[in-house]
């Protein structure tokens, strides 16, 4: 495994107990290089989203071995995972996610100020870059609620990056949207990819969607087919 | 590492944007505590107060010779009748002087113990107040009146006129308010008194004294000890008790057991001669403690409502916060900072408003012939009060705060975002 790999599982395997045994995950290996902007499709089910949790540490309860940037996550504190979550990794769902009750410029500095790495100017002044990047500045100081679907999930997006995060993750990041809104994620998320050289996971399905990734991982019945 | 700077901000945006929930816990926090520092100042103020009218006067330890037949009997003396059964018909006291013997050393002595906030002779001696032909019995007693008013607050109790004047006048009398009543005397008028041995002397009236207590006021005034000795034509060194005042109450006991088996006196401490009283103090401030600490528990479980439901409510905020890098301590830590705001800001607002109310009552007028110094009602303003009643809020918010929050912490991220 070279330092050109950000995420890398070994083994991956998963199993729901309720309301009986059930074997979701089995034997996923793969990894992600950096820079790449890789999605994961897949019939309902199949167990993309329950893999996509695991990648994220969020979901601890698995056999195998996931390594982020070389290093090897799985079996770490629930402390530390958050630690890491906070700083290498930033995430977009399908639903937007945004706390209703702080304004939109709050949310995306709500992770940097947790990882406190920056003063609350700096802090600032990134958040604004980032809404800036996607084009949604003029909303910063209005209520999270207050804005639209499509304005909510750009918001995430800045959320997302606000850290410079090593990777980024969305669960159906475009699967709530209209197509014109979805078109427009699907944008920044390439030119994120391109012209930043992040490294990007999505899960999704949506066939238009994953044909403008760089590579897609097609999963079916919690086996990997095809990368 | 936490970063409360962070955790605080957000416990604040969700405190402010439910503003109505959030004041109405922190007010039921502000009932129980204001009522905690109404009920507690108020209680302990009556309870110094009724504490003062009678210990406060009283002495520690009270020394004097009783009157009481000898334990030994000549009979017992003779040994031939040793173990027979004795019976001993109309037993009379034994004949002793009333006056304690040797009294000035022996006070010099009590002075020089380092327990002792004061030693002070009395002289009391039977008396009438004769009033044309009527005679009222009535007790003449003797004091130096300055260390009474140091150690016993005797000031408090003289109505009209000053203690001070006892000493400015050589035959100054302070007479009783209920002997004054009925004798229509008043300050500067003159009054007959005559000793028991039928001797007559005119005492000028120099104050009126009144304890409360209608039996007392009804039969007893004040004199210096000379005068008093000289009525009685009694030397210098004729006193027939000494009250002790202690630095510390609790070692009244022991002390008066020493005296008693030393200098072959009667030694009374306080404990003895005024038991109920504590026992009354102990009950009310029981009852205090125990209608506070139930009106806390009360909105303890209010807040522990309010939190729960707020958890439920923000149960997608909370799966954002630990997806995005928030551990569940920091999740805990924002609902229990909230937990704690709530109970800091009604308790503060509490504490403010017992306070306001304890002074409203300090001001509304009690007035009672029982108590001549008191004007209003008695509250007491210890620090000590505000102290516990801000601890008593924390502690109650932090407990209801802590079981929501650490459901909060358990909370799976994964289970909320898939169950979308």
């Amino acid at each position: 495994m070279g330092n050109n790999t950000i995420l890398e599982a070994r083994n991956i395997n998963k199993y729901f107990r309720e309301p009986v045994l059930f074997h979701v995950l089995k034997d996923i290996n793969f990894s992600i290089k950096h820079g790449e902007f890789v999605s994961i499709m897949g019939k309902s089910g199949c167990g993309k989203s329950t893999l996509l949790y695991i990648l994220s540490t969020m979901d601890t309860d698995y056999e195998g071995e996931l390594f982020l940037n070389g290093e090897l996550v799985s079996g770490k504190h629930h402390e530390e995972l958050a630690k890491i979550r906070n700083s290498n990794i930033g995430f977009v769902f399908q639903f937007h996610y945004l706390l209703s009750e702080f304004t939109v410029l709050e949310n995306v500095m709500l992770p940097a100020k947790k990882l406190g790495l920056k003063s609350f100017e700096e802090i600032e002044y990134d958040a604004m870059e980032k809404l800036k990047l996607l084009d949604i500045q003029e909303q910063a100081n209005k209520l999270a609620s207050r804005i639209s679907g499509g304005q909510k999930q750009r918001v995430a997006i800045a959320r997302a990056l606000i850290n410079d995060p090593a990777i980024i993750m969305g669960d159906e990041p475009t699967g709530n949207l209209d197509s014109h809104n979805a078109q427009n994620v699907m944008n920044i998320f390439k030119n994120l990819s391109v012209e930043r050289n992040l490294s990007l996971l999505v899960v999704t399905h949506d066939h238009d969607f994953a044909e403008k990734t760089d590579r897609i991982i097609e999963m079916g019945d919690g086996t990997i087919i095809s990368q | 590492m936490i970063n409360w700077k962070v955790i605080l901000s957000i416990s604040k945006t969700h405190l402010l944007s439910r503003i109505k929930q959030s004041s109405i816990a922190a007010l039921g926090v502000t009932f129980g505590i204001g009522t905690f520092i109404i009920l507690v100042s108020f209680m302990t103020g009556l309870n110094g107060l009724l504490d003062g009218l009678i210990l406060n006067r009283t002495p520690h330890v009270h020394i004097y010779n009783e009157i009481k037949p000898s334990e030994r009997q000549p009979l017992d003396l003779y040994d031939k009748w040793e173990n027979s059964f004795k019976l001993v018909h109309s037993v009379k006291p034994k004949l002793t002087q009333a006056k304690i013997h040797n009294a000035l050393p022996l006070i010099q002595e009590l002075r020089k113990n380092p327990d002792v906030k004061g030693a002070i002779p009395q002289l009391k001696s039977q008396i009438f107040y004769i009033s044309g032909s009527i005679e009222l019995g009535g007790n003449l007693v003797g004091i130096d009146v300055l260390e009474e008013v140091r150690l016993f607050n005797f000031g408090d109790y003289v109505v009209k006129g000053s203690p001070e004047a006892l000493n400015n006048y050589e035959n100054g009398i302070l007479i009783g308010s209920g002997v004054a009543e009925k004798m229509s005397l008043d300050i500067g008028n003159t009054v007959q008194i005559s000793t028991v041995r039928g001797d007559l002397f005119p005492l000028k009236i120099v104050g009126i004294y009144q304890s409360g207590l209608a039996d007392i006021d009804n039969i007893q005034s004040f004199a210096s000890l000379k005068t008093v000795q000289k009525i009685l034509g009694e030397p210098k060194n004729y006193f027939t008790d000494i009250n002790v005042k202690l630095f510390d109450i609790e070692k009244a006991v022991p002390m008066a057991r020493n005296i008693e088996n030393q200098f072959n006196l009667t030694a009374v401490d306080i404990k003895t001669a005024n038991a109920q009283f504590e026992t009354g103090t102990s009950i009310r401030n029981l009852i205090t403690y125990a209608v506070s600490i139930t009106l806390l528990i009360v909105a303890g479980f209010g807040i522990y409502n309010i939190l729960n439901m707020m958890i439920y409510e923000k149960m997608n905020d909370i799966a954002i916060l630990k997806a995005t890098g928030f551990s569940g301590k920091d999740v805990q830590y924002i609902f229990i900072s909230q937990a704690i705001l709530i109970g800091l800001f009604g308790g503060i607002l509490g504490l403010v408003v017992g306070y306001s109310i304890s002074s409203v009552i300090d001001t509304l007028p009690f007035e009672t012939e029982a108590l001549p110094t008191i004007k209003t009602y008695p509250v007491n303003y210890s620090v000590w009060y505000y102290v516990i009643g801000i601890s008593f809020a924390m502690i109650s918010t932090f407990l209801a705060g802590y079981l929501p929050s650490r459901k909060a912490r358990k909370i799976d991220p994964v289970e909320i975002i898939r169950g979308q």
